[in-house]
């Protein structure tokens, strides 16, 4: 027990000392959520439109209404012809002009068929991708209220899927996947590069050839990085419930729990990854390639799983972060309690268990 | 013999903050001399072959290689030396051609010189057969004498050699040091650095460094006149202590 | 108290150690002396049961590499080549982690690491990383040490230091051979070798010759003879690679260590032969050849079919 103390002092001593990646460890988190959070997810509002109404009946009127309205728009002014048009988009500030073809009314009586132009400023793809987003929801809206049977084919270039917030949700919605990404970086990459850093300096071989057992080198290591991730996940979740005003309607005793738990899978994994990488450099391009990237990309963090390929979506099963994504959300946003979350958490358990037993298997009590 | 300078320092320091690690050297090096640059660890010899290299701008002092200005002139310093370091400058991931044909490329040699540069090198090395492996396939012995060939492919009237023949059996250092006399027999003056002090008695000169300044040049048998031992490694000895 | 038997040892393409045989006494210090790529690591890797042979049988102590493994790797002290501390740990510290992992204190072995430790004690409490290359040899004896090990595996612990701290390294091995440890050491540095009691020699994962360095030397084939002149040493080399009776010419230092073909009249020939080449003040002397003499010999029978 005291030869296994020593070796945990040591990795302190070694996280303490390295200034630089103490910094990292401590504060990627804050500004990760903040990034997310502001940069990222932030509505737009008051953004500057231009109208032409060819028809100026009392379908368009109404329609003009509910966009000027909703708060997202400022009419900068309304245009007489289309040659207008390509001036008050060189002017600089117009975001959005919408284009109301003649007789709309009658059409849509008619035919029930109109269409509305809607032109953006592409300069900056994701201001007019939400604009054109926010478009065809009130257009929608107002086909509603009409209910009108049948599809009003409303001929709108709208993007469907956007880039950083398909779901246009707050900002607290992030925090989950945050959590998840921070997680998994300070204990699988961390983890992985540190037992890859003995190796390369030599020291394994003694490590190895001293009477301490493997487990407890890998323990020594993993128990540093697993308090800095706690501290990290509680981090995340205050900054979250602070400036984010994320609700955190279920138990807090239960999500840590579920922390730890997501901890312990990172810490397997990125044990896996180190009994079979001998480098710093390649233990990081393993841990960036092989863990991060599917983290950030598969798995629901970002792109909503029901919306990707059917391939991805089989593959998104066997990562652990799209699990503890969906109990940490249940937890934190809809209250829920491990009735509803026992088979996410038994999935992770199972998969902890494994992991720990391939790198046990794994790992060499020799050189090769 | 004539006797061009090749090497000039006058007064050249180099400090880390408060540390000196290079403190006030001067010594001169001529054309086609082998010249030994000991010392012991942390001595200041890497910091001062930096500072030679062009690579580091000295504190104080000044210093020319190959009639160029350390301080002012590295473009047209770095042309006319080769460097070659413990850790060789070969491409592990290349063959011995292609590491020809790169450092000739970069030394900005016309290609139509490069290939038949190469080739030769490449048969004089007894590499030919060996031309299209790839590096790390060679052994130990054989990265060396190529190293040095890339180092001095592109004729540099300088070339620095920082620790070259550590942990080569004595037949391939022998053979090593052929080269650089053979080298320095065209005209190529030698700066040399090493840890085998029986290597020292193969330079011209040598200069031995204690903690920042030249504590001792001249050639091999006056320095061991002066001290009143039989080899080198004593005169090193009496003056590390 | 070390039995090396048969050992073979093969990486995907290159045969790292070919049939490698030798004892050593207990309480001797044994040299390993060969080039880089001779085998050394490996064979040390063997020995601390970081690797496992292909074939071959050794023992460390009473205890099989393969079976007791656990039990060798309580009993030796090991220092691999690489070996480079916890540059960010303290003097200090780093020797007490491993005194700890290996259950002891800096205080119970004090007796053995005193006389190295007094030179580093000064700077305990500076970082390793900030040491100079002879101190952390030193330090990393010092943590090989630390747990009282009856065998010493140093791997190349000399390579990348200066002459100086060479030389205090070795003067510390022969003051713990008094202490009765068994010493194993290997070195690429030839000049190194007579300062052990017993050697091998290796090249190409091959054993040239075991010997003490004295028997070593006397194996020398050939008479030796040193020679120079007043002309530099590249010509003089040249003119004796050119020479119809020179079996062998290697430069030493100032001199060129020359074998010849024939069994007499040598040294009259030589003269006259280099004075026709236009040397003056040639000095032919008989020599008793080096480790290194032997190691060139041993090298170019081995290369010939």
């Amino acid at each position: 027990m005291k030869k296994f103390l020593a070796f945990v002092n040591k990795e302190i001593h070694h996280i303490f000392r390295d200034k630089r990646t103490l910094l990292l460890l401590f504060c990627m988190p804050i500004v990760l959520v903040i990034l997310f959070g502001f940069a990222i997810t932030t509505e737009i509002q008051d953004a500057k439109i231009v109208i032409l109404d060819k028809s100026n009946d009392p379908a368009t009127r109404e329609i003009k209404n509910k966009i000027l309205s909703s708060g997202y728009f400022k009419l900068k002014r309304v245009l007489t012809s289309e040659r207008a048009l390509e001036q008050a988009f060189q002017e600089g500030d117009t975001k959005l002009a919408i284009v109301f073809e003649e007789n709309f009314y009658q059409h849509l009586e008619k035919h029930n068929m109109a269409t509305v132009q809607v032109i953006a400023d592409a300069t900056e793809p994701n201001t007019a991708s939400t604009l054109t987003n926010y478009i065809s929801a009130i257009l929608r809206d107002y086909q509603q209220t009409r209910q009108v049977t049948g599809v009003m084919p409303l001929q709108i270039q709208t993007e469907t899927r956007m880039l950083y917030n398909p779901r246009l949700e707050g900002a607290y919605y992030f925090v989950p996947g945050v959590i998840t990404v921070i997680l998994l970086l300070v204990s699988a990459m961390m983890t992985s590069v540190t037992i890859a850093r003995e190796k390369e300096f030599g020291n394994m071989e003694i490590l190895l050839v001293s009477p301490l057992h493997p487990i407890a080198i890998i323990l020594g290591k993993a128990i540093p990085y697993v308090s800095i991730a706690l501290i990290n996940a509680l981090t995340v979740l205050y900054i979250g419930y602070a400036i984010f005003d994320m609700p955190l309607t279920g138990n807090l005793g239960l999500l840590l729990l579920e922390c730890l738990l997501f901890i312990s899978t990172s810490l397997s994994l990125g044990i896996l990854i180190s009994t079979v990488t001998d480098t710093q450099q390649t233990a990081l391009l393993a841990s960036m390639l092989g863990l991060m990237m599917p983290s950030v990309l598969l798995s629901g963090f970002i792109f909503p799983i029901e919306s990707m390929p059917t391939v991805l979506q089989w593959i998104s099963n066997i990562i652990p972060s799209k699990w503890f994504i969906i109990i940490s959300k249940d937890i934190m946003l809809k209250g829920a309690g491990m009735a509803t979350i026992w088979q996410e958490t038994l999935i992770l358990a199972g998969t902890t268990v494994l992991l720990i037993l391939a790198s046990v298997a794994k790992f060499k009590i020799r050189l090769e | 013999m004539n006797h061009e300078v090749a090497i000039r320092a006058e007064g050249l320091t180099r400090k880390f903050g408060a540390f000196t690690a290079v403190d006030h050297i001067s010594f001169s090096v001529e054309k086609g001399e082998i010249f030994g640059f000991l010392g012991a660890n942390g001595a200041g010899k890497t910091t001062a072959i930096k500072m030679l290299c062009g690579l580091l701008q000295p504190s104080g002092g000044k210093a020319s290689v190959g009639g160029f200005d350390i301080f002012r002139q590295t473009g047209q310093l770095r042309r006319n030396i080769g460097y070659m370091s413990q850790r060789f400058s070969l491409y592990e991931d290349l063959s011995p051609y292609e590491n020809l044909r790169f450092y000739g490329g970069i030394y900005g040699l016309p290609r139509r010189e490069i290939k038949p540069k190469a080739e030769a090198v490449l048969k004089k090395l007894g590499l030919w057969e060996e031309k299209d492996q790839l590096v790390s396939a060679l052994p130990l012995g054989w990265k060396q004498k190529l190293a040095f060939s890339v180092a001095s492919f592109h004729e540099p009237a300088i070339v620095f050699l920082d620790e070259p023949t550590s942990g080569v059996d004595p037949v391939t250092r022998r053979q090593f040091w052929h080269m650089i006399y053979e080298a320095a027999h065209q005209g190529t003056t030698i700066f040399i650095t090493t840890h085998y002090m029986e290597e020292a008695e193969y330079c011209k000169r040598v200069s031995i460094m204690v903690s920042g300044r030249i504590q001792a040049l001249d050639t091999p048998g006056k320095l061991k006149e002066q001290y009143q031992v039989s080899s080198m490694d004593e005169v090193f000895l009496k003056l590390t202590r | 108290m070390i039995q090396v038997a048969h050992i073979v040892k093969s990486y995907e393409s290159t045969k790292a150690l070919q049939d490698i045989s030798f004892d050593v006494v207990q309480g001797q210090l044994f040299g390993l002396i060969g080039p880089d790529g001779a085998g050394k690591t490996t064979l040390f890797r063997i020995l601390t049961t970081l690797l496992l042979p292909d074939e071959g049988q050794a023992r460390v102590g009473e205890w099989d590499i393969r079976k007791d493994y656990k039990k060798i790797r309580k009993q030796v002290g090991y220092m691999p080549g690489r070996f480079s501390l916890y540059q960010d740990l303290t003097v200090e510290e780093n020797l007490s982690f491993f005194a700890t992992i290996f259950g002891t204190t800096i205080r119970e072995s004090y007796h053995l690491i005193k006389d190295i430790y007094v030179q580093i004690e000064p700077f305990k409490d500076r970082r390793a990383g900030a040491l100079s290359g002879g101190m952390k040899q030193k330090l990393a004896l010092c943590c090989a040490l630390v747990h009282s090990p009856q065998v010493l595996f140093l791997d190349e612990p000399t390579t990348g230091v200066d002459p100086v701290s060479r030389k205090e390294f070795w003067d510390m091995l022969k003051n713990l051979k008094r202490a009765g440890i068994t010493i194993l050491v290997s070195t690429p540095f030839m000049d190194e070798a007579s300062r052990c009691e017993q050697i091998a020699l290796l090249q190409k994962g091959k054993v040239l010759a075991i010997d003490t360095p004295k028997g070593i030397r006397k194996s020398f084939s050939k008479p030796l003879w040193s020679v120079n002149s007043n002309t530099d040493m590249y010509q003089l080399l040249q003119d004796l690679n050119r020479y119809d009776r020179t079996a062998s010419a290697f430069t030493f230092g100032e001199s060129v260590h020359y074998t010849d073909r024939q069994e007499e009249g040598i040294s009259e020939a030589l003269r006259q032969y280099l004075a026709q080449q236009g040397h003056r003040e040639v000095r032919i002397q008989p020599l008793e050849a080096s480790i290194e003499d032997r190691f060139m010999e041993l090298m170019s029978r081995e290369d010939e079919p």
